[in-house]
């Protein structure tokens, strides 16, 4: 490795601008003539819309106009989508209620958008969605989703009879349920993950630009992925034809899977540009965040592990309802079957399982893919179930892992999987050393006689990520494709552009797709521009999300390295009349092996672009192409260790150790892969102790609307980490590498609660271990 | 509506707004200085802190024409001559941020921490006072640890913004 090349430690290309206030996010946008959008949303979470009058908003000053669903409909806007057809056990399809841009009938979560004002300023357009009147009829709520599958319930959709969206199975039910009834044991437990926000540091906000000289639509929007963007807005929502649609997500403020989706908004700003005739902007704001952004995780699920008499797992069953909210979102549909049930087997050889998924509507917001998306619920599940096994059968945790560990690769799972490779034992062994595990019982007597119980909980997570095999997801019901586009153009004066499918959020792509780049050619990664998020410049792309920009957005930029690394090779051998193959590129020169002789870089570049000189019949330039479909998804995995003391007396938390070792394969920036599992692992953290989305049951009222209702992790609430990898390469992508941006939020929350139930001695505790539950949890136990 | 001036950035401007409009507002519409960030309504993430007279604040608690007459620094004042700042050196050094969008709030509240605490800043301070900052991407782990950084490369000397 160079020292700025794969395995260098370089610090961010990005970092000047967002240090300097040059950052330019949505919101920042500003084009002549723009104006301004508010939404006027639902107050009840279930609704008949009577009427809407804006006659008496569109008088105020500023306002240019007042658009409803009505006029939506009558424009051919069509349905959001969800884009992963699932289906039930029976056979039947999914039951996809319809969601409208603007409600233009029913309202079915608090926030469901009903009008838009476009005004002057914010603050006129605020003042105008005041006045608007809605009059509303009021429905009943459920918001509950185990309660909204019983009989007599509210009804949020006719095409879906109990609420019920799919009832869907993956596995073997008669097998597992034999392997139960013959146990030697059978650990039973009721696994609760909580829903959450997810917050991106920046809210959504879209600008939608029509130009009606060239019939032209432009969209600055927060997404992760803009030519998905304008895929489904052209295919799905008949905003605008694909080649007269240009999406721009530009800086965007942290994702963490929120802005995969198409929201209303991006398609409203761009209807509501065509029917005023003006640029029409829109910023959320938080409260508006916490209301509209997909929410992640809400499942409910009951769990039976089955042993036999060597403590050998022989089955596990697993039935969970999750909640998908009002509308079912562009991916919701996948995340609690394809990404959840088939990591059930985690890092363990279980011969049989069966798992039972129920999807349910619900009167509250879209529930989509948050950071891990199905894969940390199944963590959760299967960690804190291997606990309570482990006590149950009266041995330590790492003991029972031990036992059951796949120790022999690829590894052919019960539920679709099949594991590449992986070294288990390795991690759990890093992370037992790092955590001093073994002096665990002095510090619990330490803490002990100061009044203060102290716990450590352990988890082994595997996750699947680097989204993913085509034909694979194609038959278990995706609407795309999910390779990776990568188009790299050498300049005549031998800097380089890549152009990747793949869009930055914070996962600093500038630095380590140019780090690539620097390691294959031996130029200085300044030389490297990594152009990405602008459907213009880029052909096409699926975005980042699912930890897939190193496993196949890399891998594309790989392949086109490789086009142009032979090309290269060609141009440099006819220079130096040579051999092509006896071509070797090392520090920025072409060099004829075993001799003195070499072309610089920018001397060959500029001949592929005079092309005076080239290969008989070769054509000019030089610039390649690649698209890159993976052969299989690949298989991070790691262990994590927490410690914490409870104080008994108010039932505070505090970690005071947290430690990951993970298996990432191989890295390209140790630094930047270190700070994805800081703040996954803050995540997951947040949501162990801290974090949870309230709804009143009675009335669907949003109770955690802001920063001072929702607990947001904070820097007191963390401690600082202890992180190591070890490198098991990952032989189904030419890097070898894994994902690393999701694996701190998918392990972290089974290993901080198993340490708090080790601490307080009652295993019945669920997420968030807020103080009072803690609490309440540690006197219940004595 | 209201005509302020007041010096931002060690510039003398001034603009008409709203009496309602809030000094992050003022900043960023007004005199086009995006690098302040707006990240909630109820005064709880920070991207909005800039300093106001030599004192971090956060701009979307003020309204503008409170802050008439006084002397701004925004994060883009606060690298002078093309050099970074220590604290934003510190920041890309050691990986504290991601996705930016706290960055300048995070770097405007670290300044002024550094600047009354000096070297003797330890790690529980750090994580206390950045109560008012939240980051969403990072952990706060390596926030901290460039903040703690920039303390003793800044020797205790007191480098303000301004």
């Amino acid at each position: 490795m160079g020292i700025e090349g794969i395995g260098a430690r370089v610090a961010r290309k990005e970092d000047k601008r967002f240090l300097t206030g040059k950052g330019r996010y949505t919101d920042d946008m500003s084009v002549p003539g723009m104006k301004y959008a508010i939404f006027v949303r639902s107050p009840h979470a279930h609704a008949k819309i009577k009427s809407i009058d804006a006659m008496a908003a569109k008088a105020m000053p500023g306002v240019i106009d007042v658009l409803d669903g009505k006029q939506l409909t009558a424009d051919g806007i069509g349905n959001l989508i969800c884009g992963w057809m699932i289906h039930s056990k029976d056979g039947s399809p999914m039951k996809m209620g319809a969601w409208r841009p603007l409600a233009d009938q029913t309202v079915r979560y608090v926030g469901d958008a009903v009008a838009v004002v476009v005004a002057d300023s914010v603050n006129e357009a605020r003042d105008a969605a005041e006045a608007v009147l809605v009059d509303y009829e009021p429905l009943p709520v459920v918001t509950d989703p185990v309660k909204a599958l019983a009989d007599g319930q509210p009804q949020l959709h006719p095409e879906a009879p109990n609420n019920l969206i799919f009832d869907w199975e993956l596995g073997d039910a008669t097998a597992t349920d034999a392997a139960i009834a013959a146990a030697a044991h059978v650990t039973e437990v009721k696994i609760v993950n909580n829903r959450l926000s997810p917050n991106a540091m920046e809210p959504r906000a879209a600008l939608g630009i029509y130009d009606s000289g060239d019939d032209h639509y432009t969209c600055y929007t927060t997404s992760q992925n803009p030519h998905l963007a304008r895929l489904v807005m052209s295919a799905f929502y008949n905003v605008a034809p694909e080649n007269k649609l240009r999406v721009i997500a530009p800086d965007v403020g942290g994702g963490f899977g929120s802005k995969i989706y198409i929201y209303p908004e991006e398609i409203v700003c761009l209807w509501a540009s065509k029917r005023t005739g003006v640029p029409v902007k829109w910023t959320c704001d938080r409260t508006e965040a916490f209301m509209t952004d997909a929410h992640g995780r809400d499942h409910v699920s009951t769990v039976k592990m089955a042993f036999d008499s060597a403590n050998k797992i022989t089955a596990l069953k697993v039935d969970t309802i999750a909640n998908l909210g009002a509308y079912m979102s562009l991916f919701s549909s996948c995340v609690p079957t394809y990404l959840y049930a088939t990591l059930l087997s985690g890092q363990y050889d279980i011969p049989a399982i069966h798992a039972n998924v129920r999807t349910v509507y619900t009167n509250t917001a879209p529930v989509d893919a948050y950071r891990g998306a199905g894969r940390p619920e199944a963590t959760y599940l299967l960690e804190r179930t291997m606990e309570t096994a482990a006590r149950e059968l009266g041995l330590s945790p790492a003991e029972l892992r031990r036992i059951n560990f796949i120790r022999s690769f690829p590894h052919q799972t019960p539920v679709i999987m099949n594991y590449d490779a992986g070294d288990y034992e390795a991690s759990l062994s890093a992370a037992m050393a790092a955590a001093d595990w073994d002096g665990i019982a002095a510090r619990k007597a330490e803490a002990e006689r100061r009044g203060m119980k102290r716990g450590i909980g352990m988890s082994c997570y595997i996750e699947a990520c680097g989204l993913a095999p085509s034909s694979a997801v194609g038959s278990l019901g995706a609407g795309v494709g999910l390779w990776e586009s990568a188009e790299v153009r050498v300049n005549a004066v031998g800097t380089i552009e890549v152009m990747t499918g793949s869009h930055s959020h914070g996962q600093g792509h500038e630095t380590t797709f140019a780090q690539l780049v620097a390691d294959r050619f031996g130029v200085p990664i300044d030389s490297v521009n990594i152009v990405h998020g602008d459907t213009d410049k880029v052909q096409m792309g699926m975005g980042t999300y699912g930890s897939r920009s190193g496993a196949v957005g890399m891998s594309a930029v790989a392949k086109a390295l490789d086009k142009v690394e032979a090309k290269a090779k060609k141009i440099a051998a006819h220079l130096m009349e040579a051999d092509e193959s006896d071509i070797v590129i090392e520090n920025g020169e072409l060099k004829v092996a075993g001799t003195d002789k070499s072309v610089p870089w920018f001397q060959m570049s500029l001949a592929a672009y005079t092309a005076h000189n080239l290969p008989a019949g070769m054509e000019p330039g030089l610039k390649e192409g690649a698209f890159y479909d993976p052969s299989n998804f690949t298989f991070p995995a790691g262990c994590y260790i927490c410690e914490v003391e409870v104080d008994p007396d108010t039932g505070q938390t505090e970690i005071v150790q947290f430690v990951a070792a993970d298996d990432f394969g191989n890295i390209i920036n140790p630094m930047i892969v270190e700070g994805q599992v800081h703040g996954g692992l803050a995540q997951g953290i947040g949501q162990a102790l801290l974090e949870g989305v309230h709804y009143d049951p009675d009335n669907g009222q949003l109770l955690t609307a802001s920063y001072q209702d929702y607990a947001m992790p904070r820097a007191d609430d963390l401690p600082s980490f202890k992180v190591s990898t070890s490198n098991t390469p990952c032989p189904n992508n030419p890097l070898g590498v894994k994902g690393c941006g999701e694996a701190g939020a998918i392990g972290s929350p089974p290993a901080l609660i198993n340490a708090i139930t080790d601490a307080i001695g009652n295993n019945a505790l669920t997420m968030p271990a807020t103080p009072e539950k803690v609490w309440a949890a540690a006197h219940a136990a004595n | 509506m209201a005509k302020i001036t007041m010096t931002v950035n060690g510039r003398q401007v001034s603009g008409t707004c709203d009496d309602r409009t809030l000094l992050v507002h003022f900043i960023r519409e007004n005199l086009g200085l995006t690098g302040t960030h707006v990240g909630c309504e109820t005064s709880q993430c920070g991207a909005c802190v800039i300093h106001m007279d030599g004192l971090s604040v956060k701009s979307c608690s003020i309204l503008a024409v409170q802050a008439a007459g006084s002397s701004i620094t925004t994060i883009e004042g606060l690298a002078k001559d093309g050099e970074l700042h220590p604290v934003q050196a510190a920041f890309k050094a050691h990986h504290g941020l991601q996705c930016g969008f706290c960055t300048p709030g995070m770097v405007m509240t670290a300044v002024d921490m550094i600047a009354r605490h000096g070297s003797k800043l330890d790690e529980a301070t750090v994580r206390a006072e950045l109560e008012g900052n939240i980051c969403r991407c990072t952990g706060y782990h390596n926030i901290v640890k460039a903040i703690l950084a920039a303390a003793t490369e800044m020797g205790g000397v007191r480098q303000a913004a301004e």
